[in-house]
């Protein structure tokens, strides 16, 4: 009798833990049922392919900014990095026969110097916050909400100077290409920016499994304290984590100027904020320490699925935006009754 | 000849010397035990060894060369190790990645995960430790998380490795497999520094003792050359009747507090505490650490949810069961964690006076500072705080001055019973007399009082009646009068 009670007991609490782990993707899974309901066509080939090919540069900066989260910290500048390396990378990239070229002057360069250059350019930037946030202990949201600001500046005063505040456009074809070209295989294409997302998911996955750096930085998420009396250079680590994130960035930026072919200092605004939303839809912990790649990845996927699937259905713009916002709110709420104490 | 040598360690606090002449001499390939009561300056005086902290005066020899680490990595690196109370890991990480964390060996660009599992296994096998190398650390036992520390420390060769109080949440037959190991790290010449209260376990694991009392250095001996009762004299150090003010509470035969079969929802939580408190009574509670003392007050007071029972203060229940009703209804609850949950460090003495009887200085929605400092001042003045001002932050105090101002804060709203968990650990002598006589005044009064302590001679000292907890349930009340720490420890391990 008494034992039949403990079963039970143990039953009901296996079946609320499992409800709780996956309470995300069942919520996730009854809204695509809603979409696919509301328009069967949903479930087509084409859209799917659709859906990985605009998920593929979010997967290349949430990935970025996931290996930040997992220490523990966050980062507000993404957008606004991702809209600086555009705009300098289209600069240097125009087509040499446009007539409102930036750099009048300017040889045609080989592509991969520019895009090299911008992934520098920022993780010089995010050398300088990592700086701040280490050394002089500022806390992150605040370090970064202040870069976001200055390196906003100063692709504004860039496009301003040089290019009278006009979008930067006329690109170079080869430019245009590495963003919007293909693979291609008789009549099936498989675009680049798919090939660039998964090189991108394998190189992270390997460095955060398999090298001293990733262990290191899940050490420093998790317990900073054990990491630091340990001996880990928790600031040395921090260091090369966010030149990673930086040269994320820098790539994605790139990617982001050569796909929307007319730049403005409005690319990136807000991008930061769909990239945490995917990261934690996608099982990385905001308190640090914990996450996978393929949690990333599945995580911007399945926020592209319903973005697009919403549209896709005609449902209202701002009624989107509260779905999207319920959705990042249970996200959090569920990752955090898994470390609340109950008292 | 010693390995480890330090000699006339100081150390000040900002209105306590913690150690004063603190000394102690380590011999290679022996358990040399290290004793005092609490505050006796144990912690402090290791601390200053890994320089945690940064001692005042006195010198640290290794191997007879002067050293002074700068922090525990640094100790590390020569071989000095500590395996502290409060396990410090990654709970999220397996328990490899937790050894090998901060020194990883590489295999061109990947961590040699092969290598880490070989030569963790290999330790492993030579302590017989059962563990899944893989596992996450988090879902290990303290006694299993203990043990991957000691690993840790054997695996970075280190000579001397210092445990502190490494039993006191571990079962007997835990115990005697921590004493395996430490066996086999004395036979292969390791040096360790066993810090603990237990006298029992000392004899049975100890070659050498070294005894402190408030911050001196009080003797060091053979274990073979010392008896039970000198070692505890020599750590007690004062005569016993001096030590408690004079009992002049006599508790009436009015109840004030009574709590009838409460269990808390959450684990771990106490199960069926039944017990009855006295207008003018103080009533210990006694237990070994795991035994939920600190969580049944925590219960009673609202901080914790309860699963069924029944509390009532003068006739009437408690019905919500949160620290506001209880507070309403004049219960007060001076917490373990003075730091965490006790003070606001950042705010004024006034403020921490006031902060759990607000309402009583608001009228008309704001404020009244008048009262307030009125009644700060009076707090300052009857619990005799020494502080420059009632604006001076309370961080700057010593842990006695602290702790009087919480006290201090629980007076101010007329509390009918004081739930007051460890109020005397790291605070030092004199103070501690302060607050005995305290509780005893408050309790002539009429005030009843619920007093958890670890340490006996206090229970013995300046209680009515005892309570003993073990593992979450009452093993039974005894009157102080009639009883001795023996029947205390045999009630203490009753449900165990």
């Amino acid at each position: 009798m008494v034992e039949s009670v403990v079963v039970l007991g143990d039953r009901k609490k296996r079946i609320s833990a499992f409800l709780l782990k996956n309470a995300l993707y069942l919520v996730m899974f009854f809204l695509l049922s809603i979409i696919v309901i509301v328009q069967p066509s949903f479930l087509s080939f084409q859209n799917f392919y659709f859906i990985v090919t605009q998920s593929s540069s979010r997967i290349i900066l949430a990935l970025g900014i996931a290996s930040i989260i997992v220490l523990g910290y966050t980062d507000l500048s993404l957008g606004r990095s991702v809209g600086m390396a555009a705009i300098v990378a289209s600069s240097l990239l125009q087509a040499v026969n446009y007539s409102q070229r930036v750099f009048p002057d300017l040889p045609r360069l080989p592509i991969f110097v520019p895009i090299f250059a911008v992934m520098i350019l920022c993780s010089i930037f995010m050398v300088a916050q990592a700086l701040v946030v280490s050394k002089l202990k500022v806390a992150p949201f605040i370090a970064s909400l202040g870069f976001q600001l200055i390196i906003y500046g100063l692709q504004s005063i860039y496009i301003d100077r040089l290019n009278d505040s006009s979008p930067i456009g006329g690109l170079d074809p080869a430019f245009s290409n590495f963003a919007q070209g293909a693979i291609e295989f008789s009549s099936f294409r498989i675009p680049y920016i798919i090939i660039y997302a998964l090189v991108a998911s394998l190189i992270i996955w390997f460095l955060w499994n398999k090298t001293k750096l990733g262990r290191n930085m899940y050490a420093i998420g998790g317990n900073i304290e054990a990491a630091t009396v340990s001996g880990v250079n928790v600031v040395a680590n921090i260091l090369a984590i966010y030149v990673i994130a930086g040269m994320m960035y820098g790539f994605g930026g790139a990617l982001e100027g050569a796909r929307t072919g007319s730049v403005t200092n409005m690319l990136g605004q807000g991008y930061e904020l769909d990239a945490i939303a995917a990261c934690v839809v996608g099982g990385v912990s905001m308190r640090g320490g914990v996450g996978t790649v393929p949690g990333v990845v599945t995580g911007v996927l399945l926020f592209q699925i319903i973005n697009y699937g919403l549209v896709y259905i005609g449902v209202n713009p701002y009624v989107q935006f509260i779905v999207k916002g319920m959705i990042i709110v249970l996200a959090v709420a569920i990752d955090s009754q898994k470390y609340v104490k109950r008292r | 000849m010693y390995v480890l040598e330090m000699h006339d360690i100081k150390k000040e606090f900002p209105g306590v010397r913690a150690l004063d002449r603190a000394q102690l001499r380590l011999r290679p390939g022996t358990v040399h035990a290290l004793m005092g009561e609490n505050g006796a300056g144990k912690s402090t005086l290791m601390k200053c060894l890994f320089g945690i902290y940064q001692k005042d005066g006195g010198e640290i020899l290794l191997d007879g060369k002067p050293v002074c680490f700068e922090n525990p990595r640094h100790a590390l690196d020569h071989g000095v190790s500590m395996v502290h109370q409060e396990l410090n890991q990654v709970l999220e990480r397996s328990v490899l990645d937790n050894i090998w964390l901060g020194r990883f060996p590489k295999k061109g660009m990947v961590v040699d995960d092969r290598k880490m599992l070989r030569e963790t296994k290999a330790i492993f096998e030579q302590f017989k430790i059962k563990i899944n190398p893989q596992q996450k650390i988090g879902t290990l036992s303290v006694s299993e998380r203990q043990m991957i520390e000691i690993v840790k420390a054997v695996s970075c060769n280190a000579r001397i490795i210092v445990l502190d109080e490494p039993t006191s949440s571990l079962t007997e037959s835990e115990v005697e497999h921590l004493f395996t190991i430490i066996r086999a790290l004395r036979a292969q010449n390791v040096a360790v520094i066993y810090i603990s209260h237990k006298i029992d376990e000392i004899f049975q694991i100890a070659d050498e003792v070294t005894v402190m009392r408030d911050g001196h250095w009080i003797l060091t001996s053979p274990i073979s050359a010392i008896t039970r009762d000198q070692l505890i004299s020599s750590m007690v150090g004062r005569d016993f009747s001096n030590m408690f003010p004079a009992k002049t509470n006599v508790p009436s035969d009015e109840i004030v507090l009574r709590v009838e079969n409460l269990s808390g929802a959450y684990q771990p939580t106490v199960k069926d505490v039944s017990f009855e408190l006295r207008k003018g009574e103080i009533l210990g509670i006694s237990g070994l650490v795991g035994s939920r003392r600190t969580e049944m007050v925590e219960t009673i007071f609202g901080y914790r949810k309860i699963k069924s029972g029944r509390i009532t203060i003068d006739g009437a229940p408690l019905v919500k069961h949160t620290p506001c009703e209880s507070i309403a209804h004049g219960i007060g609850l001076v917490t373990e964690e003075r730091r965490a949950t006790g003070i606001f460090p950042l705010m004024d003495i006034q403020f921490n006076a006031m902060i759990a009887n607000l309402r009583n200085y608001v009228r008309f929605g704001v404020v009244d500072y008048r009262k307030s400092t009125k009644d700060t001042a009076w707090v300052i003045d009857a619990l005799a705080v020494k502080t420059p001002s009632q604006r001076t932050s309370i961080a700057n105090l010593s842990g006695g001055n602290q702790q009087k101002v919480i006290l201090g804060r629980w007076l101010l709203i007329s509390p009918k019973v004081l739930l007051l968990d460890e109020p005397t650990r790291g605070i030092d002598v004199g103070a501690k007399y302060e607050i005995y006589q305290l509780m005893i005044d408050l309790a002539s009064k009429g005030n009843a009082i619920v007093f958890i302590s670890s340490e006996m001679p206090e229970l013995l000292g300046v209680t009515d009646r005892i309570l003993v907890m073990s593992n979450g349930r009452v093993a039974g009340i005894v009157k102080t009068r009639e009883t001795n720490q023996e029947e205390l420890l045999m009630l203490a391990a009753k449900y165990i």
